[in-house]
């Protein structure tokens, strides 16, 4: 077979107790660009048990065909259980790329199929691209951090297909959704073969909201001497609440005993290197910065408009914390019901 | 028991800067270390080996200068050492890596395979499953604890982004393990008093069970188009508005940065 | 004459050559004692300091991994390393915490040392395998209150009563006391002697008559336990009198020549640190508009510091070495000593001043620094002794 006779992007369809996950939709934005730019079609996998009846809402974001895999033994997620039906799938219809979500489940189960594909995988991607080749072939470009996130690389894969990526949740834009968009929906039955199924889940412990590791967080809301004390603590709680973050804080609060150590960033205390880094009342000591400059993106609220902590931050807001954070959580609450 | 542990060198991604200038990776005079999640598997291993005894095996590819972090690898307790290193392996991606460490294992003995989750300079994540699949083994990933049973089945905590599954595992196979959750242990003093006494069994392709055209380059899929520097930040903004004005600017921001 | 370049030629060839660099078991152990330094001694060093808290913990830790037991044989329970591993590891230690450092210096120069060099095959297996794994702690005590540089005035006397000795006397700032196990004192056996007539004895913790006096409040090393040793009848065994009767005066003297490169190695960690300290402030520290490192009156002064750092690690290490390859090294000893505390004196004050106020406040280390610093101009020998002994070998 030749590689032009790959065709369509496939998305794999992530769902963890029967809830699609947010990052399958991202995935669908970004395949429907591709397929588009290819002249291909996006077809997403769906695979679980009890899950056929959600094949509808893959198509509003964006699939043509949904193959849908609804048995039992994909309830819950098991690396050789999915590997053999997505393997399956792929050795049958043969398409051009294919997209997981950088997750546990996706980094387990694409490197799986890709040594069984002998395809080529490229681990977290930020962007996809299809460009043309020398041969004018069009091919998938994805780029990805690595170095620790120091450097960009783009990697191709010139002589396999299928071409598959991991890509990275919360990168990608979701397509608005289009209700009664129509589209193929498939059944397929894979024919599992048990005797390699040696893993059995004994019993799923839901993760409970404890103090992580705030080196860790990929949304950090920290508070320096503007906080005041605990009670000022507590409304940028109820933000890093809202935002799925951690609460951390400067030197002068972690002396004072309003805040533990362990949530101290800074020289003395914690590197940290968030997503988003939202200083409120932080007047930007030098040995602060030191521990928070990395974060790619840095909102500071301060009252003093010259404050260090504006020369790192790429928003800042000259002004009351105490009644800009309030509002600004009441705001992103309504934002995430919609 | 057989433990495998697979271990790689990469520099300490903490200590590489930005050539502000040229807008290049600094890569001299940054140290080579154990790949932390490397490190995490090695000390699982040795965790078990203090439990129920066991004979550890530490093997990485790389070139002739990762011997010393294989002797540091002794010096913390594993029983042997053996480096993969030969030019034909030069320009492997994560599935030629893993086809080649697949082809060491096949001629080695074992009943448990460890590898740490990624490394930090590639953070792929994949050497690890592509191993267990070349080897037919089964694998769990994200592992922050595993004991042995009395039925000699594992037993296994692998850690998901919102839960944590209790998996028990039987006869062979791979897992790959979380730093955060096995804080290595120190090379013992006398430990390293023997390091270099000892023997790091240096592998060339030939003595591994592979088809020679797989290796390498060859056996890649995967090319890196380009490399880059990530963009530099550009100067921020500041705004004195009123506090209305201020949450529809951070909400927009936040919007467009996509974190909401 | 061709016989005038023979015995150079032979010298040449025959003499052990020193290489300044580390050898790959001692960059081994150094990314070991380092991060082991950095992770478990290091976040401790301001409590311990404040607290005046004895780092049982980290003893404990140390004596897992065999750092309480590096330069003893394998066959004692030891982890089998060289002088310039354990030197290593005292400034390694020293570099974040001097409390760390002198505790295992003590441990290791002036307890286990002489023990392996002195004692008998009954005495090394009884006592080196349960310090050297750290779970003994070991100390030494030379110093009374009228015999402090003038050593030879010892007052505590050792009566040999048949079956056993009988101690009477006291000794002051004895490092590891209150913690400690294992006790080198020196005692006068006969006084009509002078110094020949002093003895060494291996006097453990809880033989009758023996107790642990008041803990002294020091300007610095404030972690470690210096305390009083009091004898009261103390009644020793017959077999623990260490080296020949009468021996002890050079005993001691020779224990304290080995126990000098562990204070170097301390006082060189301390100038270390507070280089590294000052080098990390001055860059982030801005004045006028820019970072402190920038102004040529801190290049200069931060030069002649680092200049000199290097230099006594060069003392340090050849006195080691020489030690190590059984060659004399008292005056090596004496210089390194020297040298490196006046060194760590020097750099720790100035590091203090290059952090201005901060610098005098206990929110950045180097105020501990400069007072750790200065025991080592005194203690295992003032500066003014090391000179004596320099200038002894000097004009002999």
């Amino acid at each position: 077979m030749e590689k032009k006779d790959y065709k369509n992007v496939f998305v794999f369809a992530e769902q963890r107790e029967g809830v699609i996950q947010s990052v399958a939709f991202e995935l669908l934005g970004k395949a429907r660009d591709l397929a588009d730019d290819l002249g291909q079609k996006v077809v997403a996998l769906l695979l679980g048990s009890g899950i056929k009846d959600q094949a509808q809402t893959l198509i509003e974001f964006g699939a043509d065909e949904v193959i849908v895999v609804d048995t039992p033994e994909l309830k819950d997620y098991l690396s050789e259980q999915y590997s053999q039906a997505v393997y399956q799938i792929i050795d049958d219809r043969k398409p051009n790329i294919v997209l997981y979500g950088a997750t546990t489940i996706g980094r387990d189960m694409a490197p799986r199929l890709a040594s069984r594909l002998k395809a080529g995988l490229t681990a977290d991607c930020t962007k996809l691209e299809v460009k043309p080749n020398k041969e004018e072939e069009l091919e998938l470009h994805s780029t990805r951090p690595a170095f620790g996130g120091n450097l960009m690389a783009t990697i191709v894969c010139p002589n396999t297909r299928p071409q598959m990526s991991t890509v990275r949740p919360g990168v990608m834009q979701k397509m608005q959704r289009q209700p009664g968009r129509q589209g193929v929906v498939t059944e397929f039955t894979p024919i599992f073969d048990t005797s390699k199924f040696k893993v059995k889940l004994v019993e799923t412990i839901k993760a409970d909201k404890q103090m992580a590791d705030i080196s860790e967080a990929k949304i950090l809301v920290s508070g320096g001497r503007g906080v005041h004390n605990r009670e000022g603590f507590d409304k940028l709680q109820a933000l890093a609440d809202v935002l799925g973050g951690q609460v951390a804080s400067s030197r002068a609060m972690v002396d004072n005993g309003v805040m533990p150590h362990e949530c101290q960033v800074g020289q003395t205390g914690k590197t940290v290197r968030p997503n988003l880094y939202v200083a409120c009342g932080i007047s930007g000591a030098i040995q602060h910065l030191a521990g928070m400059e990395e974060s790619d993106f840095i909102i500071a609220i301060n009252k003093d408009k010259f404050a260090p902590i504006f020369s790192v931050a790429d928003l800042g807001i000259v002004g009351d914390l105490h009644k800009i954070v309030p509002m600004l959580t009441e705001r992103l609450r309504k934002e995430m019901e919609q | 028991m057989n433990i495998i542990v697979c271990i790689k060198q990469v520099p300490d991604t903490t200590e590489i800067k930005i050539d502000p200038v040229k807008g290049t990776l600094i890569r001299e005079g940054v140290p080579s270390i154990m790949n932390p999640d490397d490190k995490g598997g090695l000390e699982l291993a040795l965790q078990m080996k203090d439990k129920v005894g066991a004979n550890v095996t530490v093997i990485s590819m790389g070139p002739p200068q990762a011997d010393v972090m294989l002797r540091e690898a002794l010096a913390m307790g594993a029983d042997r050492a053996i480096l993969l290193s030969d030019r034909k392996f030069a320009g492997a991606d994560t599935l030629a890596t893993s086809y080649a460490l697949s082809g060491l294992c096949r001629v080695l003995d074992y009943d448990l395979i460890i590898a740490g989750r990624q490394a930090i300079d590639g953070d792929t994540a994949q050497v690890g499953p592509e191993l267990a699949e070349h080897l037919n083994l089964p694998q769990i990933t994200y592992v922050t604890d595993a004991k042995l049973l009395d039925n000699g089945n594992l037993l296994v905590h692998k850690e998901n982004e919102d839960s944590v599954q209790v998996l028990e595992v039987e006869g062979k196979c791979l897992l790959t393990v979380l730093a955060s959750a096995f804080e290595p242990r120190y090379m013992s003093v006398s430990g390293i008093v023997e390091a270099y006494d000892r023997e790091v069994e240096v592998w060339s392709a030939d003595k591994i069970d592979v088809d020679e055209g797989k290796l390498g380059l060859a056996g890649s899929p995967t090319k890196v188009f380009q490399s880059f520097p990530k963009a530099m930040k550009a100067p921020g903004e500041v705004h004195e508005v009123s506090e209305e004005e201020a949450v529809e600017l951070i909400v927009s921001k936040l919007k467009e940065k996509h974190i909401i | 004459m061709v016989c005038g370049l023979k015995p150079t030629r032979r010298l040449l060839t025959t003499i052990l050559k020193m290489d300044f660099s580390y050898s790959k078991t001692e960059q081994l152990f150094l990314q070991m004692i380092r991060s082991f330094a950095e992770n478990e001694v290091k976040p401790l060093a301001a409590e311990v300091d404040e607290q005046e808290r004895f780092p049982i913990e980290t003893v404990q830790k140390m004596g897992k991994l065999g750092i309480m037991g590096i330069p003893v044989p394998k066959q004692y329970g030891g982890a089998g390393g060289t002088v310039q591993m354990y030197i290593m590891a005292v400034e390694e230690l020293s570099r974040v915490c001097a409390t760390t450092g002198v505790i295992v210096s003590a441990h290791t120069s002036l307890c286990m040392a002489p023990i392996m060099e002195h004692g008998t095959e009954e005495q090394k297996m009884k006592y080196l395998p349960k310090l050297a794994s750290g779970e003994w702690i070991g100390a030494f005590g030379l110093t009374e209150p009228n015999a402090g540089t003038d050593a030879a005035m010892q007052q505590t006397t050792a009566v040999d009563a048949g079956d056993k000795w009988i101690l009477n006397g006291s000794k002051i700032f004895i490092t590891n006391a209150s913690y400690a196990n294992v006790f080198i004192v020196m005692a006068m056996t006969d006084k009509s002697k002078g110094t020949k007539g002093i003895s060494a004895f291996i006097v453990e913790k809880g033989m009758p008559g023996f107790s642990i006096g008041k803990k002294e409040l020091k300007m610095g090393i404030r972690g470690s336990a210096t305390c009083e040793l009091i004898f009261e009848n103390c009644e020793v065994p017959k077999e623990n009198l260490l080296g020949q009767l009468g021996k002890g005066f050079s005993i001691a003297m020779k224990t304290l020549d080995g126990g000098r490169i562990g204070i170097a190695s301390q006082a060189l960690g301390i100038a270390q640190g507070a280089l590294d300290e000052t080098v990390k402030y001055t860059k982030e520290r801005k004045q006028f508009g820019r970072a402190i490192a920038k102004f040529q009156n801190t290049q200069f002064q931060m030069a002649d510091l680092k200049t000199k750092v290097e230099a006594a690690r060069l003392l340090v290490r050849s006195a080691a070495w020489k030690k190590d390859n059984g060659m004399p090294y008292s005056a090596d000893a004496a210089m390194a000593k020297l040298f490196a505390a006046e060194t760590a004196m020097e750099v720790t004050t100035k590091a203090v001043q290059f952090h201005g106020g901060y610098g005098y406040t206990r929110e950045y280390p180097v105020e501990r620094m400069m007072r750790d610093a200065k025991i080592t101009e005194i203690y295992e020998g003032t500066s003014e002794v090391q000179r004596m002994v320099i200038a002894g070998h000097l004009f002999k």
